[in-house]
Parts: structure tokens; sequence; C-alpha cells
């Protein structure tokens, strides 16, 4: 499903990517892991298309589709999707109201009438009760005010709603207690199929005892330094990322 | 409507000019450009106006002849040359080889977002129309339904006229004639605008004037509107229109007086849409307005303004809170884009006890306009435990505009309590970004934010007009993020 070839990118004069390879098929979920700087969050950040980035070399195939010169919104389009480290805010938008205008467009881009908001009503209810989210949430402003936790559990309920292909999570366990954690946790594996695929970026091996990876990759200076099934993330929580420097 | 057209006029001073003799060669429909108290006088000649009427015009003209165009406003513009404009002139006639293929396209597509009609498009653009069997009935319906609850609406051409004791009584108490040089100037020249009274204790079961939209776009330069709402009554009055108005005149000085006697309420509310300028700030209307209610006892008064259009804009609504527990309310989203400057806000002056007046400013700019909050909030000796809240919110795009906010405060009494919140906010790139993640394009991913941004004045306004509002909000930003 996802395909990167040789891909190097760079911010300014700073290469952060220095020639990542990746294969992704459907119903797979691999893990990103790696220490601070490692290049984790830009190559989310780029697959997502932020255009904040330079691509200076290498494709990336969605579906053998050569997505690299896309918008971001082209790639939401294809079934993209990104869970944000960081959420940002959008005052006075509601969840809702959010949600409703990102499936339309979506669904509008695929050349799909809009949804009949009955319909909306009843997907939002659906998937609302998955993630164990209280109504009264979805009319709140777009993460403003939300706690760490809300933040989080909000992206991953916006994944359920739009029903990407591809979804990378970037640091979802990040500010999450440990309750927050497993319901975010239990919503992924709820929505996981083998139509789609799921990219775990993390820093801790915590969050894949319970989103268990197929793969798991690491991360160092740009590059994907080992790989190797769930075993190697155990292997990195046991040894420290010192293990990895070392050798590289 | 009017009985007495503009056209009427122009047959008149065509054929019987001597007999007012105060001008030979008015072969045109347009008076000579100028302005001196002969011209007033014929304005008010040729709308048949009593006398207490033209004298009332000739004394606010010798008071403007001694005032000078106020500078304080954070707004820089050629001043006009008030001697090169003719006051008064004969609306454009229906040009009946015209179509709506011969009107601007860009216009035309504005029209298509903002859902007008067909033939609210050609009456905007003078285009003759098929015979409008809807619209006709829509009217005389709309008329029969305020003529049996004693509602007076019409021109105020027409009340000078027919309810003479009415206008007499309340012109100019609001708003007096030397208020300020353009309230002054309104006065003395107004052309055409609305009179609208509306009895004693009856709640006026609509919203007035949404069908009279297009009429109010030709208004003219210098409209004057006078609402009188009778003790216990209730009205909402819109005024303009979301369609973008193009108009040659340049200036527009508007006078709109509201007067809300005990226990009254009037909701007003403006959307305001006037040819901006090109993108490189060229052209434009200046909007200077006059707009101020006075609040007798438990009475209320409500402005809301959605402003988008104009180059120039200086305006400020106003309440003056004359009776014990009455509440003034001021709602407002100022937009401007390329070149444009607004400075615009409120005054709220507090004399009665128990006071309450609540201020809501959101102001956006964008590509290289200044926006500016201007309000006052006045507390007199007698209003014992006044409250004022305001919040002024200033949203930008961009580096190259700026946003500015100039409250005044000035207290009188020691039981007054006023709150001011302010913020300003840039649309970040972050939210734009996570906004296309999620599939919504740039353009889409602005106004939902600006939306946002917006909603608590938009909430205020009555619902048809709150998705025009939004839509225009939507266009007046279009390509603004690039």
């Amino acid at each position: 499903m996802l395909s990167i070839k040789n891909l190097h990118a760079s911010i300014g004069d700073k290469e952060i990517l220095k020639g990542i390879n990746l294969e992704v098929k459907a119903g797979e979920v691999h893990a990103i892991m790696g220490p601070n700087g490692a290049g984790k969050s830009t190559l989310s950040a780029i697959i997502a298309g932020n255009e904040n980035y330079e691509v200076t070399d290498g494709e990336i195939f969605l579906d053998n589709e050569d997505i690299s010169e896309l918008s971001p919104e082209e790639r939401a389009h294809k079934g993209v999707f990104l869970s944000f480290q960081y959420p940002v805010e959008i005052p006075g938008v509601s969840v809702t109201n959010f949600m409703r205008t990102a499936i339309n467009e979506t669904r509008k881009a695929n050349g799909l009438e809009e949804m009949p908001a009955n319909e909306m009503l009843k997907v939002i209810r659906e998937k609302s009760e998955l993630l164990e989210i209280d109504r009264k949430f979805l009319s709140r402003s777009l993460n403003e005010g939300f706690s760490g936790g809300e933040k989080k559990r909000n992206e991953i309920f916006q994944m359920a709603m739009l029903e990407p292909k591809l979804a990378i999570l970037d640091e979802t366990d990040s500010g999450l207690d440990i309750d927050a954690l497993r319901i975010v946790a239990n919503g992924v594996n709820k929505l996981k199929s083998d139509k789609n695929a799921i990219v775990v970026i993390t820093h801790y091996q915590r969050l894949l005892d319970y989103i268990v990876p197929d793969f798991v990759h690491v991360l160092y200076n740009g590059k994907i330094v080992k790989s190797g099934t769930k075993e190697l993330a155990y292997e990195l929580e046991e040894k420290g990322y010192d293990w990895i420097k070392a050798e590289n | 409507m009017s009985k007495y057209t503009e056209d009427h006029l122009r047959v008149e001073l065509e054929t019987k000019e001597y007999e007012y003799g105060f001008y030979t060669d008015l072969e045109s429909d347009t008076f000579p450009i100028g302005l001196n108290e002969d011209i007033v006088r014929a304005i008010s000649q040729r709308k048949e106006e009593p006398e207490w009427m033209t004298d009332w015009r000739i004394e606010a003209f010798r008071a403007w002849e001694k005032m000078i165009e106020p500078e304080w406003a954070n707004v820089h513009y050629n001043k006009p040359d008030f001697q090169a404009i003719s006051y008064y002139s004969a609306p454009k006639a229906v040009d009946p080889n015209k179509t709506l293929d011969d009107v601007d396209p860009e216009l035309l597509e504005m029209y298509k977002k903002l859902g007008i009609s067909i033939d609210e498009q050609k009456k905007m653009n003078n285009v003759a129309m098929d015979i409008v069997v809807d619209s006709v009935s829509v009217a005389t319906t709309f008329k029969k339904t305020l003529g049996e609850k004693g509602i007076i609406f019409m021109s105020i051409s027409e009340a000078i006229k027919e309810h003479p004791e009415l206008v007499k009584k309340y012109i100019g108490t609001v708003v007096p004639q030397k208020d300020n040089f353009y309230a002054a100037l309104n006065s003395a020249v107004f052309s055409d605008g609305s009179f609208c009274y509306i009895p004693k204790g009856v709640h006026c079961p609509m919203e007035l004037s949404t069908y009279f939209r297009i009429n109010q776009a030709g208004t003219g330069q210098f409209e004057r509107t006078l609402l009188i709402a009778d003790e216990g009554s209730y009205v909402s009055y819109l005024e303009g229109c979301t369609a973008p108005t193009r108009d040659e005149n340049q200036l527009h000085a508007a006078v709109v007086e509201l007067i809300a006697l005990d226990g009254a309420e009037i909701k007003y509310s403006t959307v305001q849409n006037w040819y901006p300028g090109n993108k490189e700030g060229k052209g434009g209307v200046f909007n200077f307005v006059t707009k101020r209610g006075l609040c007798e006892k438990d009475a209320k008064i409500s402005w809301t303004q959605v402003e988008t259009g104009s180059a120039v804009t200086w305006k400020y609504p106003s309440c003056i809170l004359k009776g014990d527990n009455s509440v003034g309310e001021f709602y407002s989203i100022a937009v401007t884009n390329n070149f444009q400057q607004a400075d615009t806000g409120t005054k709220m002056i507090h004399l009665g006890k128990n006071t309450k007046s609540t201020i809501i400013s959101k102001g956006i700019s964008a590509g290289k306009s200044q926006n500016s909050y201007r309000g006052l909030v006045k507390i007199g000796p007698n209003a014992d435990n006044a409250r004022n809240f305001s919040q002024c919110d200033s949203l930008l795009m961009g580096n190259n505009c700026g946003a500015h906010t100039f409250p005044y405060i000035e207290s009188k009494n020691t039981s007054a309590k006023i709150e001011h919140e302010a913020t300003t906010s840039k649309i970040g790139e972050d939210q734009v970004f996570y906004c296309n993640q999620r599939g919504i394009p740039t353009e889409k991913a602005i106004a939902l934010i600006v939306n946002g941004f917006s909603k608590d004045v938009l909430n205020k306004l009555p619902m048809e007009f709150a998705v025009e509002a939004q839509k225009l909000l939507e266009i007046s930003l279009e390509g603004s993020v690039g």
C-alpha cells in the first residue's frame, strides 16, 4: 500500500531524511521508533504532504501511485490520515462541523454527493461510542481547551470518521495517562482491518503493548537502521537508544 | 412604491424649471455639481417637502458650512471635493437592450455563490425584468400584514408628507443636524431612506425589509433612516445587501436614528458590501455613516453589523442608554482585504441607572488592509450600577495587514462595572495544514476558521441573513492566502 523509496528531505539547508525505504502492505501495522531528533515526525509530515519540508530525492507511492507531488488535501482524499502529535485549535468550529466539512470535501473530491445529515449523525453516534466519547464533546470548539488525552482521542475519532487507507499515528501516546492510552489503543485496534494499514510513530515501547505491530523499524539520524518484529521493540526498551547510537 | 419618483422629478425639472427660478440650465437628470443653499432648497422642493423640512435642511447646511472634516480616524484617503459632487441624480433607467450577458462576469459569479435570484440580479443591474408575479404578491401580503398592525413602513420622503407629525417630532433628536460633519451634510441633502413606526405594544411579525433588499441597494448616497418603536413594541430591521454593490458615487454619508421608547426593543442588522475598490486599491466607496439609537426606560437596542465592503469605512453605531434599566448591544464583524480601511466600533453612553451594554467586535484583516476598532464606554454620574462588557478580537491573515484597537472609557460613577477583553490572533500555517490533512482545501479552511472566529456575531443575525453573511465572508477573503 505505502511504498517509500530512497526518500531524502530537508528543511532549509539541513538534511533530515537521508534515504528512507519502507514497504507497508494492507492489513499491516508498522511501528517506527527512534530517539528524539531522528526524523520520525518529519517522515510523517512529509508523507502527509507538509510543504515546509523539501523532498530532495526519492518517491512516495500509495497503491502504486506516486503521491510525492500531490497537495496535502489530495493525499487526504486518497486515504492518507495523520494523527498529529500536537493537534491545533480552531476556535468557534465544533468538532461536528469540522468533521462534516472534512467528510464532504473528501466525498466531493471523490465524485460523491454530500453525506445526508441523518447519515452523518448516525456515523457520528457509532464512532463516538466506539471511542467512548461523550456526545457533548462533539459540540465543543475543535481542540480548544481540550486536555492532552481529549486531543488525542479526538484525533482517533477523526480517523474513525474518515476511514483512511493509511493512518499515521505520530506520538499518539504522548500526554496520555494509562486509561486514556487504553481507550485510544482499543479504538485503533477496532479500526484495524485487512484493507487498511497503520504506521505508529513512537518513542516508547509502552503503546506497542496495546497496538501490537507486525514490524518495527528503528529510525536514527535520518535512516532506518534496523527492522524487525515486535521483539525489536522490547530489545530497544531494554538496551535503550544508546545501543543503536553505538552501532551507527 | 413611492408616488413621486426621480423620473417624475426629471420630467418636472425639464418642464417647470422656471417655476423655481433658481437655476435655468437643467436639461440633464442630474443637478449641477456643487452645494449651496439653492441646491438644498431645490432638493427639498423637488421632494415637495413642507416648509419646516426645508428650513431644517437649510439649518443643517449652514452648520455644515462652518464645520471641518474630521481627521481623527485611523484612515487615509484623498478628501472628497464637496463642490465637485452633484447632490441629486435620478437613478439610471432600465435599459431595454441590456441583458445579463452584458454584466461583468465576475459580478455574476459572485451572485451565483451568494445564491441571489436571477430577478434580483437583473434588478441590481438595471436589466429589464419579466413580470414577476411572486414578488408582487409578496409585496402586497407584506403591506397588508403590516397595515393591519398599524405599522408604518415607507420611504422617508413619503413619511414627511403623510406623517409629518411623527417625522417632525423625532428627526434629528438622536443625531442632531450639527452632530458631526457628515451628519450635517446628510441632514442638508439627504436623498431618501426609510421610515418606520411600530405602534405601542406591537410585535412586528416579520423581519422588516428583507424583501426590500434590492430597493435598499438603490437608495442613493445620502440615505436617511428613522425608526421609532413605541412603548413595549418590538421590531427587527434588516438593512443592506450581501450582494456586491457597485456605485459611481464615491461618497456615502448615511444617517440612521433609532428611538426605542419605554420597554421597546429594536434589533437592527446591517450587511454592508459596497464596492471596496480593486486589488490595487483604486476606486471604491467611502462610507461615512452616523448611526445612533436612543433607549428610554427598560428599552433595548441591538446593533449587528457585517462590514465587508467600501474602500474606507467610518462608522460607529451607538446607543444612548437614557432610561433606567435600558440595554445596548453592539455585535460587529468587519472584514478588510487588499487596500481597504475600516475604522469602526461603537459608543455606549450610560445615563440611566442599571443600564447594561455589551460590545462584541470581530475584526478580520487580510492583504494590505487596516482594520481599527474604536469604542467609547461612557458612564454618567447618575448611572448607578451601570455595566459594560467589551470584547474585541482581531484576526490577521498574512504579514502586511494591520489591526488596531482604540477603546476609550470614561466613568463618572464609582458603582460602574466595566470589563474589556481583547485578543489578536493570526491564521496559522499549522491550522491550515491541519485542515488540509483532513481533506479540506485551503480556501475552505480559511472560511472555516474565519466563520469560527466570527461565530458569536453571526449567531446574532436573523437566520437567512446569517447564512448569506457566512458565504459573504468566504467570498470577501478569497485569494487572500496563497
